[in-house]
């Protein structure tokens, strides 16, 4: 089985978030990257699958040369090789079809994207590629085993979960449930030297515009000072609940 | 020309995402000037979305349970049939599935977390929130149709005294190579997406054998329980329910936090609530910081006492 895990690369989860050049762009000075945590749970099950079922594993990201460090990080967690397409990231749809070209390319029979990237939250990548390349979806997928060509895959809906059967190609909307956090893996040494070994390819994007463009951020406004209520007088708090916040 | 919006529903009856979407796919066509279609799947009777400003539904009749691609597509006919321009969704699970298949099929740019109407219909803009709630984004549609995905308890439902024509759809099906083996959902819990109120528990609360309080706090408040990522980490909770930045979000009106510090990923996580009460023996936590009403004190002694005080004010107001 052959596996592509697309990998983002995106602020540390305890970054304090800053915008420059007029609020247009993302501060990234002082700022830590990181494997997007879906990611890293699909890279964990993949990894897995590779273990347990002889699978090969190619990580992915749409990026410049400053993602490399990403990619090598996931080289060294155990993927087999990396590749890069050399362009920008900007919107969802742009990087779903640089990495339909990639999946065309490389004929892979299982995709791995997180659900979401943690900085722009677009939600749309894996469901794009799917629609792209016609492959079969399971967004939100908290558990997936496969089996020959057919996948069991569960998701999670609002309120619960549901288990669905499909078939390869296949391309998850991975989160976290594919693995625990716990089976999370930090590279070790021999896997930090192995990775500088393995293949990063860099591959020229093909022609992709982009259908959304961010034009602004805003930091929410402050927030006013919390009101403390002494725990000797609850009757305040509901009171406070009903009258002043409306919300009971 | 209309505006067209994806409307749930469940055993016939539309999700309260359903009415904020309608709601929010009325403001759009206002701001437009045309009307709005809703797009239902198996429902007998749609009239309701004329409260929220729908003129027409289409219903599709005796189609299969929710499917992605099939729904999408279907939806996709829909847009076309109508010659909508602007395709609204909200931020349901199954939405956020089916949003991007959509979009493709339509070849449209897709905004998600939306929060606002736009602010402009010309240059097609909206306000959605990015870096899981730290901050919000511009972000302009260029694509001549666009979808747009509405964030949960953001628009609000709003009412119009209009009325709705429906009429039927026959879309043509397509095939899917996934199908549904089982579902396991718990009918008498009030999920986290669809809550009003959510009562969520930490580490403080040292143990899962002390959830009983919340679940009855929850109860008490017909809210959500929900936990921090340490409580699922340690398995005292489910996956299912913990929120943050990588566990589930929180849009709820009340958010009310026991024995959670308030680690910046979990604030991230249920920032979009509108009051958030903590409760933490600690007055240095970090969520005081965040929160509208803090109580410090002992969870074992504070939320006793607000469960009884909450079953004496629901019996006054009853």
């Amino acid at each position: 089985m052959k596996i592509l895990v697309c990998i983002s690369h995106v602020p540390d989860t305890t970054s304090k978030i800053n915008f420059t050049e007029g609020d247009t762009k993302f501060d990234t000075n002082g700022v830590q990257f990181v494997i997007n945590p879906n990611d890293e749970f699909g890279l964990t099950r993949a990894m897995w699958f590779k273990e347990k079922q002889g699978a090969s594993i190619d990580v992915v990201n749409v990026g410049g040369p400053e993602t490399e460090p990403t990619l090598r990080k996931a080289l060294a967690i155990g993927a087999d090789s990396a590749i890069r397409v050399n362009t920008a990231a900007t919107d969802g749809f742009a990087v779903a079809k640089q990495l339909a070209k990639v999946v065309q390319d490389g004929g892979y029979d299982l995709v791995i994207a997180g659900r979401e990237s943690i900085d722009y939250n677009g939600g749309m990548v894996p469901g794009m590629l799917a629609a792209l390349t016609d492959a079969n979806f399971v967004n939100n997928c908290i558990g997936l085993e496969v089996d020959g060509s057919n996948a069991t895959a569960t998701r999670e809906i609002d309120g619960g979960k549901e288990t669905v059967s499909t078939s390869l190609p296949l391309i998850i909307g991975g989160q976290k449930g594919l693995v625990e956090e716990s089976d999370l893996r930090i590279p070790n040494m021999r896997g930090i030297m192995m990775a500088r070994k393995k293949p990063l390819n860099v591959l020229e994007p093909v022609d992709a515009s982009a259908e959304t463009s961010a034009i602004k951020f805003e930091k929410p406004a402050p927030k006013g000072a919390v009101k403390l209520v002494s725990p000797d007088n609850i009757d305040e708090l509901v009171s406070l609940l009903h009258n002043e916040a409306k919300v009971i | 020309m209309s505006v067209l919006v994806y409307t749930e529903s469940e055993e016939g009856k539309f999700k309260k995402v359903a009415l904020e979407v309608a709601s929010y796919a009325k403001a759009v066509a206002s701001q437009m000037g045309t009307t709005v279609t809703a797009v239902t799947f198996n429902v007998s009777d749609a009239s309701e979305l004329g409260n929220y400003g729908v003129d027409k539904v289409l219903n599709i009749a005796n189609t299969s349970e929710f499917n992605a691609k099939i729904y999408a597509d279907a939806l996709k006919q829909a847009a076309e049939k109508e010659d909508a321009k602007v395709v609204i969704v909200s931020s349901s699970a199954d939405s956020k599935y089916l949003a991007p298949l959509l979009a493709v099929g339509l070849n449209a740019g897709y905004a998600s977390n939306v929060i606002e109407a736009p602010v402009s219909t010309s240059s097609f803009t909206v306000k959605r929130t990015a870096f899981t709630n730290k901050a919000f984004n511009y972000t302009e549609i260029n694509t001549d149709v666009k979808v747009v995905g509405v964030s949960s308890n953001s628009f609000g439902l709003v009412e119009n005294s209009g009325s709705a024509s429906v009429e039927d759809f026959v879309p043509s099906l397509i095939a899917s190579d996934t199908k549904v083996q089982s579902v396991d959902k718990a009918s008498d819990k009030v999920s986290i997406a669809d809550a009003d109120i959510v009562v969520s528990g930490g580490r403080g609360l040292k143990g899962p054998e002390n959830w009983g309080m919340i679940e009855e706090l929850a109860e008490v408040l017909g809210a959500a329980t929900a936990c921090s990522k340490p409580v699922s980490d340690l398995g005292w909770r489910p996956h299912s329910e913990h929120v943050g930045q990588t566990g589930k979000p929180v849009a709820s009106n009340l958010y009310i936090a026991i024995g959670i510090s308030g680690a910046i990923q979990h604030l991230a996580g249920v920032n979009a609530s509108k009051v958030k009460v903590v409760i933490n023996t600690d007055p240095e936590a970090p969520f005081f910081k965040a929160a509208d009403y803090g109580v410090v004190g002992d969870a074992f002694e504070v939320v006793p006492q607000l469960i009884e005080k909450l079953k004496e004010f629901k019996a006054q107001n009853a």
